[in-house]
């Protein structure tokens, strides 16, 4: 039997300068992490930023290039995968379709030659919900109930990292939202380190303590997912993570607290911290559900950031929200996304508006980036 | 609601009932040619072998059971010889097909389908000539010949009965390499298209599942391929143990095998009774221990 550390030893998940070389090809380049122990992280990207590969370098699945993987005090950069105190939970599920339910989950315990195997197999079909499907084979267990069985299979062996790769990728959108909870809650229970791989931005926030957005094998942004939602560092974290306006602008002056920028028409003000020091030439950013219309082309609460004399170019209708296109005076189409409370008038196309915002929710980024990094790859994941 | 709406899409049409003919159309020549090449003949053979008469007298149905207990008496010692022939023969082509199987399927690469091609490349020549063939092979004056006598390999083969003498011609090692070596793709095949289907996923679920390699091997891989090793021991087996060429030509009277016998019977002394009720016997006793054998490998579930 492999002999594996316990994960009761076992601390916080270290990666440093993790790079992954397929010929000429970085998937991963010098990732540098630390996953706190019982935390849920999220790493979330488009497909091929190389957040698989991460998970399988620290599942063992694949050798680094370079770099190092830390469980706890322990390198286990170059440890086989059969004596890591790590779980995966593959995409694929990969459930042993030769075993039963039990079988598969108890075959982990099995092989490290633990004792009560019969007692904690039960406790964890318990938590799953899966104890009367005991006895049946893979193929006869439907798509959500097959998810629920690698899960388990992975957490009985109380892993210090349980490794998520894509989940819920194979279950339609109805049952993914009931596993998302689920899933959470399990976490909760279990109190292990959940590293989860996604490239739904609505999953990873839904879920993670902690998100990384990956791109192009780098990390562009760590944090809490309102920090990273509410102050996207990167074009790509602005569009991937939600969706973004982004308007060209320049700085004009800086104060303690807030500077004023100039749009191509007018100004608007954005907080001091949320916009990048010694740089003129910006991205002024803003979510289309911080938008606020207005009836009338020049209107809208005073100290607010406004862009008056805008038009109504689409409108549709999506039950719990509207959604607006907004052409700004110069040419821009603004999204703006408004909450059907059933109050004021719904804006036709060719309404006259003005749009209004506060300060408080502009952000700001430097205009040497791409405004449109990360837009197509969210469409094309989501 | 969705049985309603699969009703209202298509009014008026039973599912099912126009093509209910078509299973049978399409079972017809086979079965056809069953009828007409097996079951027949089956029914002549079988009738046969319970007559009684010689070749120039002409045969009379007399249902002379004793035809049955007077040849297996006198032939069950090439019975049980052919049953362990074959037997050692399937062990050793599992022994060698299956790694060779496992490397194609798993680790060969882009080479998987040269090696494919080279494992049936032998079916391009006649088996008769491949049997010839290994003559040449073992021959006294051969490579393998003077490996084995350098190596003292041949007294210890000698004193465990496998060989006679100088020489591994005309011995039991001979036949039984024969028919390994004739019957090996039939080995390797179905462990390939068993061993090709396996995911590589399951491997690394397993390995990440805290199971070492040969564990993976023992608990994920060989349960998973034993459709193939059904299927590979008994394309191997039921024709081995029926074969007789390669104990005409490779082995001596001592190794003659049951086929050889009742090749004998119906070519060279024309008694085809008693040839009939060899064959038919074979047949049964073969049919008996491959039921035993799939109904013990249990591997149903799996096909």
């Amino acid at each position: 039997m492999a002999s594996v550390e316990k994960p009761a030893d076992s601390g916080d998940l270290v990666l440093h300068s993790l790079t992954k070389r397929f010929g000429t090809f970085t998937a991963v380049d010098e990732v540098s992490l630390r996953i706190p122990r019982g935390s849920f992280f999220a790493l979330l990207g488009p497909s091929g930023c190389g957040k698989t590969t991460t998970l399988r370098m620290v599942a063992g699945l694949e050798q680094p290039t370079h770099g190092e993987i830390r469980i706890g005090e322990k390198d286990v950069t170059y440890t086989k995968p059969y004596r890591r105190p790590v779980n995966t939970v593959f995409q694929s599920y990969a459930l042993f379709p030769h075993l039963t339910v039990w079988e598969n989950v108890a075959f982990g315990l099995k092989r490290r030659g633990v004792g009560e195997i019969r007692q904690q197999v039960s406790e964890v079909l318990e938590l799953t919900e899966l104890n009367t499907l005991a006895q049946r084979k893979p193929a006869q267990l439907s798509g959500g109930q097959q998810q629920r069985v690698a899960l388990a299979r992975a957490i009985v062996n109380r892993p210090a990292v349980l490794l998520l790769d894509e989940p819920l990728g194979a279950l339609d959108l109805k049952l993914r939202r009931q596993m998302q909870v689920e899933l959470k809650r399990i976490q909760n229970e279990v109190g292990l380190t959940f590293v989860h791989v996604t490239h739904d931005q609505e999953e990873a926030m839904t879920m993670a303590d902690t998100i990384a957005v990956m791109n192009a094998g780098r990390i562009e942004q760590l944090g809490a997912p309102a920090e990273l939602y509410e102050n996207p560092a990167t074009t790509f974290a602005a569009n991937f993570l939600g969706q973004s306006n982004l308007i060209r602008a320049g700085v004009l002056d800086r104060q303690h607290d807030s500077a004023t920028v100039a749009l191509p028409t007018g100004t608007v003000r954005v907080p001091v911290s949320r916009l990048p020091a010694d740089i003129d030439k910006v991205w002024v950013g803003v979510r289309p559900e911080k938008i606020s219309v207005h009836e009338h082309p020049d209107s809208g609460p005073a100290g607010a950031n406004r862009i008056p004399d805008a038009v109504v170019t689409d409108a549709s209708f999506m039950g719990v929200s509207l959604q607006y296109l907004v052409r700004t005076p110069w040419g821009q189409e603004l999204m703006v996304f408004e909450q059907n409370r059933g109050l004021g008038k719904v804006n036709r196309p060719g309404d006259l508006v003005c749009l209004s915002w506060s300060s408080d929710h502009t952000f700001a980024l430097d205009a040497g980036q791409d405004a449109e990094a990360g837009i197509e790859l969210d469409a094309e994941a989501g | 609601m969705a049985v309603q709406a699969d009703t209202v899409a298509r009014p008026g049409r039973r599912p099912g009932r126009r093509f209910a003919g078509i299973p049978y159309v399409l079972l017809l020549p086979g079965l056809l040619w069953l009828g007409i090449f097996f079951v027949v003949p089956m029914i002549f053979l079988l009738s046969q072998s319970l007559q009684t008469g010689s070749l120039e007298t002409g045969y009379r149905l007399t249902f002379h059971f004793a035809t049955y207990s007077d040849s297996l008496s006198q032939f069950a010692r090439q019975f049980l010889r052919s049953f362990e022939y074959a037997f050692i023969a399937t062990l050793l082509a599992l022994l060698i097909g299956y790694p060779l199987a496992y490397t194609i399927a798993l680790k060969a690469g882009r080479l998987k389908p040269v090696l494919l091609v080279m494992v049936i490349a032998p079916f391009f020549t006649s088996f008769l000539l491949r049997t010839l063939a290994w003559q040449t092979i073992l021959n006294t004056d051969g490579l393998v010949m003077k490996f084995f006598r350098t190596t003292h390999l041949l007294s210890v083969t000698s004193a465990l009965g496998w060989t006679n003498g100088q020489q591994l011609l005309s011995s039991p090692l001979a036949v039984v390499t024969g028919l390994t070596y004739n019957f090996l793709p039939f080995m390797t095949l179905p462990l390939f298209a068993s061993l090709d289907r396996l995911d590589p996923r399951l491997l690394e679920a397993a390995g990440d599942l805290y199971a070492r390699p040969i564990t993976t091997f023992r608990r994920i891989t060989l349960p998973m391929s034993m459709p193939g090793v059904v299927a590979g021991t008994l394309l191997t087996f039921i024709p081995a143990a029926v074969d007789f060429i390669n104990s005409q030509l490779l082995g001596n009277p001592q190794t003659a095998m049951i086929g050889q016998v009742i090749d004998g019977y119906f070519l060279r002394i024309n008694d085809y009774p008693t040839a009939a009720a060899l064959s038919f016997s074979l047949m049964l006793a073969i049919l008996i221990l491959v039921s035993v054998y799939v109904r013990r490998s249990g591997t149903e579930e799996l096909v």
